[in-house]
């Protein structure tokens, strides 16, 4: 294996001029993926992606071909595909920049793999918050329409397709695939019981594939450079290019596509270190799901299987950055805010069990808090985690759980200081006085405080 | 109160071409729920009704569905929903100070609406964008890397209806009920303004080039070993 330290596939058209437009797509060697798929045996197209190795990139790392492959034998009624764009974990942001710059890749990888699984009406599922994002993936639809790369007979293979792009409308349960489904159906987008799995049992009830975007995009080049290709970047089980998204307090944040098993030493060398004067206190390996790491994990190769070790996820390798001044309670208090505004209200303990975790994490931050909070958040933890309906509720613990590991003393620190001892101020990536500050500056000068 | 015969004529047509889109109809109730919102501005009463007439729904049922995601709007929406980031990351890299800092000079609290009803401030979750942190979105269009100034200075402009440019998206906002219409998959021809990526987006690429890093190039055929190195 002798791939760089960075390996542009997806993002490497990118900067060019106008690079959502199908005209540059196809100058810059686009669709040749598709005309070589269009040229194979369906089943050989699933056997290149298996063979491939890719691990979906939403999060879960469930490999895409083997997913793929669950899907019963065809019946002569409809299966379809759905790509999921509800790209929403915090810290994740690679499928919207990828859609924004690339949309022509994504849909290229939509046709590719819905020939490979006898799919002729394929859906992608975009959240509804990003207003340019749709425009320009409604405007690749249209212009593959044009060209003959969607519609009746695709090239002259015979193959016919249909692609509907679907925008959301805020709620981050969507991203569950089958909350995704429902919500396609026209519901309240609430998780189903699984199984039956999409595969069996999908969208209206039929044979389904729910796949990424990054997955999804990653296929064109899976069938035009070869599986070995893919197969020859990454890890033995984790293989292939994925990207990184480095944000926080990092020198240069953005996007770095690089083999799976970069660490993040290597990573924030590129990114030019955690920004100038400060020092990596925590990070996120794959969003706010992923348990919390601190410096001491600055070397695991970031593939499934080592940060899995490290008690951790890849997730979706939204790299979180955050230096010495940051609260980690605050930190912590407020994604805890977001699970629980999230919370579909299906399942009891994630429903019942956020709203409280917020409070209790409310209140320590506040300064009034007691150390039997930190047990109480423990013991509310434990009757989410593996007792939710689906994946987001566990998720909701994991950055309690680490950050309990990891800085119990500075929840204590809140509890027997009654306050927080971080000024946000010094966080922040601009200057200004916090509030906090200013009120305690204005009390001390009218001489007002007490002891 | 229901819509007159030329609105309730022309909500039909675009009905009609949401409902082709799908193979079951009731897929069609969130792109038509973004459709009455782009005709009243906020999920009516009047458009709930004609959901459920047109999909044949029960009124409740359609309901359920609008009050469940969070862009659907029970009361009358400003012309622009301006969202700040308070999730973690842009909430400590300083989105919290922009937050407060507009609640303060538009002296509305999150998910209301200044009197004059230019402005829906709200607080809003993580947006992918947080390579470019702090953020805020108006009518979900990208504004990235803010300070309280340049926050500020974007909704004076909205205040005073002049346009504004996000820093990935098209060239200006359009208005809460243009934006809804293409939500609900009408394009509004803008696809082609814009950038196609921002600094952030092009930081790993640019860092490839300069050092010459690519993925290990392609073998000539498909699937044969992989030992060839890309000549540059």
């Amino acid at each position: 294996m002798s791939a760089d330290i960075l390996t542009p596939v997806l993002s490497a058209r990118w900067d060019t001029k106008r690079s959502w437009t199908l005209a540059t797509y196809e100058a810059n060697g686009g669709y040749a993926g598709l005309r070589t798929a269009l040229g194979m045996d369906q089943a050989a197209v699933i056997e290149a992606v298996k063979a491939s190795g890719l691990r979906g990139r939403g999060g879960a790392g469930f490999p895409t071909g083997m997913k793929w492959g669950f899907l019963p034998a065809p019946d002569g009624g409809p299966r379809y595909l759905v790509v999921n764009a509800d790209e929403s974990e915090p810290g994740t942001c690679k499928d919207i920049p990828l859609m924004l710059a690339s949309p022509q890749l994504l849909l290229e990888g939509v046709i590719i793999s819905s020939y490979a699984i006898d799919c002729h009406h394929a859906f992608i599922y975009v959240r509804g918050e990003v207003l340019h994002v749709y425009r320009r993936v409604l405007r690749a639809v249209e212009e593959a329409y044009q060209r003959g790369y969607l519609g009746r007979n695709i090239l002259g293979s015979g193959y016919d397709l249909d692609v509907t792009v679907h925008a959301g409308a805020g709620a981050y349960i969507c991203g569950e695939e089958t909350a995704l489904l429902d919500s396609l159906e026209g519901l309240r987008g609430q998780p189903r019981l699984k199984p039956p799995f999409p595969a069996v049992e999908g969208l209206y009830s039929r044979p389904t594939a729910v796949n990424n975007v990054e997955s999804i995009a990653s296929v064109p080049g899976i069938i035009t450079h070869g599986a070995a290709w893919f197969a020859g970047m990454g890890t033995p089980k984790s293989t292939g290019h994925a990207l990184f998204s480095l944000s926080g307090h990092v020198t240069r944040p953005g996007q770095y596509e690089a083999p799976l098993g970069v660490t993040l030493r290597e990573l924030l060398e590129l990114a030019g270190g955690v920004r100038e004067g400060h020092e990596l206190k925590f990070w996120t390996p794959g969003g706010s799901s992923t348990p919390l790491l601190t410096a001491e994990h600055l070397d695991i190769a970031l593939d499934y299987e080592s940060v899995g070790a490290a008690g951790s996820m890849l997730g979706t390798r939204a790299l979180q950055i955050f230096d010495e001044t940051t609260c980690v309670v605050r930190a912590i208090a407020r994604w805890t805010e977001f699970y629980e505004h999230e919370s579909c209200g299906k399942c009891t303990p994630c429903r019942e069990g956020t709203f409280w975790l917020r409070r209790i994490l409310d209140r320590i931050e506040g300064g009034t808090g007691t150390m039997d909070d930190l047990d109480v958040l423990l013991g509310t933890c434990d009757n989410i985690l593996g007792r939710a309906f689906c994946a987001l509720g566990d998720g909701a613990t994991s950055p309690i759980l680490s950050g309990l590991q990891f800085f119990r003393a500075e929840f204590e620190k809140h509890i027997t200081g009654h306050g927080c001892p971080f000024d946000p101020a010094a966080a922040a990536l601009f200057e200004y006085t916090s509030r906090s500050r200013e009120n305690e500056v204005a009390l001390s000068g009218a001489g007002t405080v007490g002891a | 109160m229901s819509y007159d015969a030329t609105t309730h004529a022309s909500l039909t047509a675009d009905a009609a071409a949401i409902i082709a889109r799908y193979p079951r109809r009731r897929s069609a109730l969130i792109p038509m729920l973004h459709l009455v919102q782009s005709v009243d501005g906020y999920v009516s009463p009047d458009g709930i009704a004609f959901c459920a007439e047109t999909l044949d729904l029960a009124t409740t049922e359609v309901s359920a569905v609008a009050t469940f995601y969070t862009q659907f709007k029970r009361h009358p929406n400003g012309t622009y929903t301006v969202g700040v980031c308070t999730n973690t990351l842009c909430a400590i890299m300083g989105g919290d100070e922009v937050f407060d800092s507009l609640a303060d000079h538009l002296d509305v609290g999150p998910d209301e609406t200044t009197e004059d009803g230019a402005i829906t401030l709200e607080r809003i979750e993580c947006n992918a964008a947080c390579d470019y942190a702090p953020v805020m979105m108006v009518n979900w269009e990208f504004f990235d890397n803010q300070t309280p100034e340049s926050a500020r200075a974007v909704v004076e402009r909205l205040r005073g209806g002049k346009q504004v440019a996000p820093s990935r998206g098209a060239n200006s906002v359009c208005t809460f009920k243009q934006m809804s219409r293409v939500l609900a998959g009408f394009t509004d021809g803008r696809a082609d303004e814009g950038i196609g990526a921002g600094p952030a987006t092009l930081a790993g690429l640019d860092l490839a080039k300069d050092n010459g890093w690519a993925a290990e190039a392609a073998p000539t055929a498909p699937a044969a070993p992989n030992k060839a190195k890309e000549t540059r």
